[in-house]
């Protein structure tokens, strides 16, 4: 083929992944998805690079649609301004329903994120027998009779000594069915994550949804992954507590910050309900950083290394950037973990960061 | 060169779908549509996504969005989000693209629908000044292109390329139809006041040389005056063209311009005439598809994909259903002798219905009226309010406390100012040169038309710095923002507002 689609292709690549042309960088925009995650509705995720020209702003929302309707109520499926015509070719969009789990493998397509290898001696597997065939050895106890009798009829009927007015059956040996069974193993791999949010003044509501969007993202992808996932929340100022999912999501408090509460109260969480020999453990911690002492932070990294970090299979921070801008708690962890490969940090300044920060804690494949 | 490879690679029809088509092009031309020669194509998915990623054009010079716009439709494709029907360009002789996997039904719709397009290109007047060798002139464009990296670079020519696409909205899509400059000693007028006085005696001067016109009169000469002084004389919507001409570009950087600037001229009819145009295909493949081609077997598979087409989403408009409906509104009205003055001036909704007059002029005026209009024409002229409310159209506007789209109004006036505002210039805003030499240094000011709606500051930003590399002196861009005068200006490295305040908005 002489078109050079794949050169064009390739070039596109190069620009996104920032390689080459820098200057384009700011044009970019990405993980459009997520914002418009509805309830089963998703697009798919991909770079765009739009160049900039002259065009209409805010107020030329609105336009010319069908159907029925009386004034002031709302339209579905509106578009902003008068859309895009021309020298496109003739298309159809059909609206496609996608299930969580094509959601996830999307996601992993997209994202280029490994399987995850579920921890060695917790790939713990349960045995389970299942009747699913008949074999023609077994025990007495297992007899199948309809299929005996069933052979016997066929033997006496070949052999013509079947006699329609006295009708008696008597099974052979060779006659004799018996119910088999497979061994199915089903491997136990459970998982639990844990999520821990600073809900302190600082922490505002596009912080939190940040967190809400990326949370839905790690969930979508570890329920892929497992069998059996539990999930649980803490929120934490001075003091931290286990909440539902809703209040983790809603909860504004004011007041100072104290990481190590919440490691504690983890801790206390997983030496309860999650021994680490049973279970796949992960922690999302998100904050803005900022910690109340740096005596405190002294206690977290404490608390990190000698309990934390030996039970999780993951523990991943991300730091999402307030008002107040980013902390110091991310340069903290990366002092002393920038290496453990247990342990993924991550800066997550806006919306667009989501996916490249999804990318970063999923992509060890752990 | 390039029709070489299109004639090599071609595949031929399969022996099936040749008869359909030969077939098809004798009921089409039976009817009266007049086409250039259609060259069908059988590509499969793959093939057609790379071919509709370059526009229809499959040697285009290289650039990283053709490679987006094909990443795009791959994995829209890949997850059954979009499919691409048909394709077909506007040469002569016309290629159209089919898609290999196509139900049967599917391609004789498509060749039919084909069929209507390349009627419409080769003649409505808005095409007529189309280049309709552009598959060669397309070529030529990719290889200055590349010669032009190979002496300057990739990066160079792209980012050069990235500029000037950012601007090449900014042309007068009427440039080919209307001669805006007479020749500059035509308009030549008499000079000075003395030429206006008619000789009279002094008593009969104040009657025969009114005070009141004689001042009129010099004024309009002095205006003449003060134009001539202009540059531009007047303002000039074809803003590339001004720059290029009176521009300080190099060699290559000219050469992409004008590259850019053609092929921007190339497309705009097809922006000018969506409506009209798909509306017009859409229109003959239902009427040669139900009335000759369609199988007994075929019908529910035809039907189905033709809704498909034209099926409106509530809350959006699709041109193939509008245009339909109006060439369709169009024939039924001149056939029924609903025109002219008596028809206008009648009043009575009941008569109006029951309008019966065996005018049969119907078809003969849907072919004047796809050889002569635009969109903007078209809705002007052809819209009316029964139209409107037999099928169902409303405006819907942003509402800022809810934050959803909200009906706003089923006003026949309303619909048609919405409806035409949406298809004048694309949508896009209105610019012209109104000055070439501001501020006497060699900067460049723009006007923008203002029609109550503001234009996005952040993309104004930066795409007012492309055009000041573009003319490479400052650019000055004026224009009203909530309706107060602003002026936007850059000179290549920043940017600069003036006008009322913004209140939360981003800085751009």
């Amino acid at each position: 083929m002489i078109l050079n689609i794949e050169n064009d292709l390739n070039r596109f690549r190069q620009i996104v992944k920032g390689r080459v042309r820098k200057d384009l960088k700011r044009y970019m925009s990405s993980g459009e998805i997520i914002g418009k995650q509805g309830d089963k509705f998703v697009s798919i995720p991909l770079p765009e690079i739009n160049i900039p020209r002259l065009r209409y702003g805010k107020n030329s929302t609105g336009g010319v649609g069908q159907g029925d309707g009386d004034e002031g109520d709302k339209v579905d499926g509106a578009e902003e301004g008068g859309g895009q015509a021309g020298d496109n070719p003739g298309e159809h969009l059909l609206e496609a329903e996608i299930s969580i789990e094509e959601l996830a493998e999307i996601l992993g397509e997209e994202l280029h994120l490994p399987r995850i290898e579920p921890r060695g001696k917790k790939n713990i597997t349960s045995v389970r027998d299942k009747y699913t065939g008949v074999s023609k050895v077994g025990p007495r106890s297992l007899r199948h009779q309809k299929r005996t009798f069933r052979e016997a009829l066929k033997r006496e009927i070949i052999g013509g000594t079947y006699n329609g007015a006295n009708p008696v059956l008597i099974p052979q040996k060779e006659d004799m069915r018996f119910r088999s069974w497979n061994s199915k193993s089903d491997p136990q791999s459970a998982a639990a994550i844990l999520y821990v949010m600073d809900v302190s003044g600082s922490m505002g509501r596009e912080q939190k949804e940040i967190v809400r969007l990326e949370a839905f993202w790690i969930d979508t992808w570890l329920r892929a992954n497992y069998k059996h996932i539990e999930t649980r929340f803490v929120i934490h100022d001075a003091v931290a507590r286990e909440v539902d999912r809703d209040t983790f999501f809603r909860t504004r408090e004011s007041g100072g910050t104290l990481i190590s509460s919440a490691y504690m109260l983890v801790d206390s969480l997983i030496s309860e309900f999650y021994p680490p020999e049973e279970w796949n453990i992960y922690l999302f911690q998100f904050s803005d950083g900022d910690n109340w002492s740096a005596a405190d932070t002294r206690t977290c990294i404490d608390l990190l290394k000698n309990r934390l970090l030996k039970s999780v299979n993951l523990f991943c921070y991300g730091q999402v950037e307030s008002e107040y801008g980013s902390g110091q708690f991310y340069n903290d962890l990366r002092g002393d973990y920038g290496t453990d490969e247990r342990v993924v940090l991550s800066k997550i300044p806006d919306r667009e960061a989501i996916m490249a920060s999804i990318k970063d804690f999923l992509g060890k494949g752990r | 060169m390039l029709e070489a490879y299109l004639r090599k690679s071609r595949r031929q029809l399969p022996s099936e779908l040749e008869d359909a088509r030969q077939r098809i092009e004798a009921i089409a031309r039976g009817h009266g549509l007049d086409f250039f020669d259609t060259i069908f194509e059988m590509c499969d998915y793959d093939e057609i996504n790379m071919i509709a990623s370059y526009g229809g054009f499959p040697t285009r010079y290289p650039h990283w969005r053709w490679g987006m716009e094909y990443l795009q439709m791959q994995k829209g494709y890949e997850y059954g989000l979009q499919k691409i029907y048909e394709m077909v360009i506007n040469t002569n002789p016309s290629y159209a693209y089919l898609m290999d996997n196509n139900a049967f039904v599917d391609q004789k719709l498509v060749m039919a629908h084909v069929f209507g397009h390349v009627d419409f290109f080769k003649n409505n007047a808005w095409f007529a000044h189309t280049d309709r060798k552009m598959l060669d002139s397309m070529a030529n464009h990719a290889a200055r292109v590349r010669r032009i990296v190979d002496s300057v670079g990739e990066s160079a020519t792209e980012q050069w390329l990235d500029t000037c696409l950012s601007v090449d909205n900014l042309i007068d899509p009427f440039r080919d139809h209307i001669r805006r400059m007479r020749p500059r000693d035509a308009e030549e007028e008499p000079t000075g006041p003395a030429s206006h006085k008619l000789p009279a005696k002094s008593y009969m001067d104040p009657y025969i040389n009114p005070p009141a016109y004689i001042a009129q009169q010099e004024e309009r000469a002095q205006a003449a005056a003060e134009r001539a002084k202009n540059f531009p004389e007047h303002p000039e919507r074809d803003v590339l063209g001004f720059v290029l001409e009176h521009g300080r570009l190099n060699r290559w950087q000219g050469d992409i311009l004008s590259i850019v600037r053609e092929e921007a001229y190339y497309f705009a009819p097809q922006a000018q005439t969506k409506i009209m145009n798909e509306g017009w295909a859409s229109y003959w493949h239902t009427k040669l598809m139900t009335e000759h081609i369609l199988e007994d077997s075929e019908v529910i598979d035809y039907c189905d994909h033709h809704s498909g087409t034209v099926a409106m989403r509530p809350g959006q408009l699709n041109p193939y259903k509008i245009g339909l409906e109006l060439y369709r509104d169009i024939e039924k009205r001149w056939d029924r002798g609903q025109f002219g003055k008596d028809w206008l001036e009648c009043d009575d909704a009941v008569a109006k219905r029951d309008w019966f007059r065996a005018t049969n002029e119907g078809r003969a005026k849907i072919f004047e009226v796809r050889r002569s209009h635009n969109d903007v024409t078209f809705l002007d002229t052809f819209l009316t309010e029964e139209f409107c409310r037999r099928v169902g159209l409303f405006t819907y506007e942003f509402d800022r406390k809810s934050g959803e789209y909200l009906l706003d109004s089923r006003e026949f006036a309303d619909i048609k100012k919405k409806l035409l505002f949406m298809v004048s210039n694309h949508g896009q805003p209105r610019v012209y040169v109104t000055d070439g030499n501001h501020a006497n240094r060699g900067e460049l000011e723009l006007t923008h038309q203002y029609e109550g709606v503001d234009i996005q500051l952040e993309w104004a930003s930066h795409t007012l710095g492309n055009l000041a590399r573009v003319w490479g002196r400052p650019v000055h861009l004026r224009t009203k923002i909530e309706n107060k005068d602003a002026v936007l200006h850059h000179d290549g490295d920043h940017f600069a507002y003036e006008g009322p305040k913004l209140i939360g908005a981003k800085k751009p």
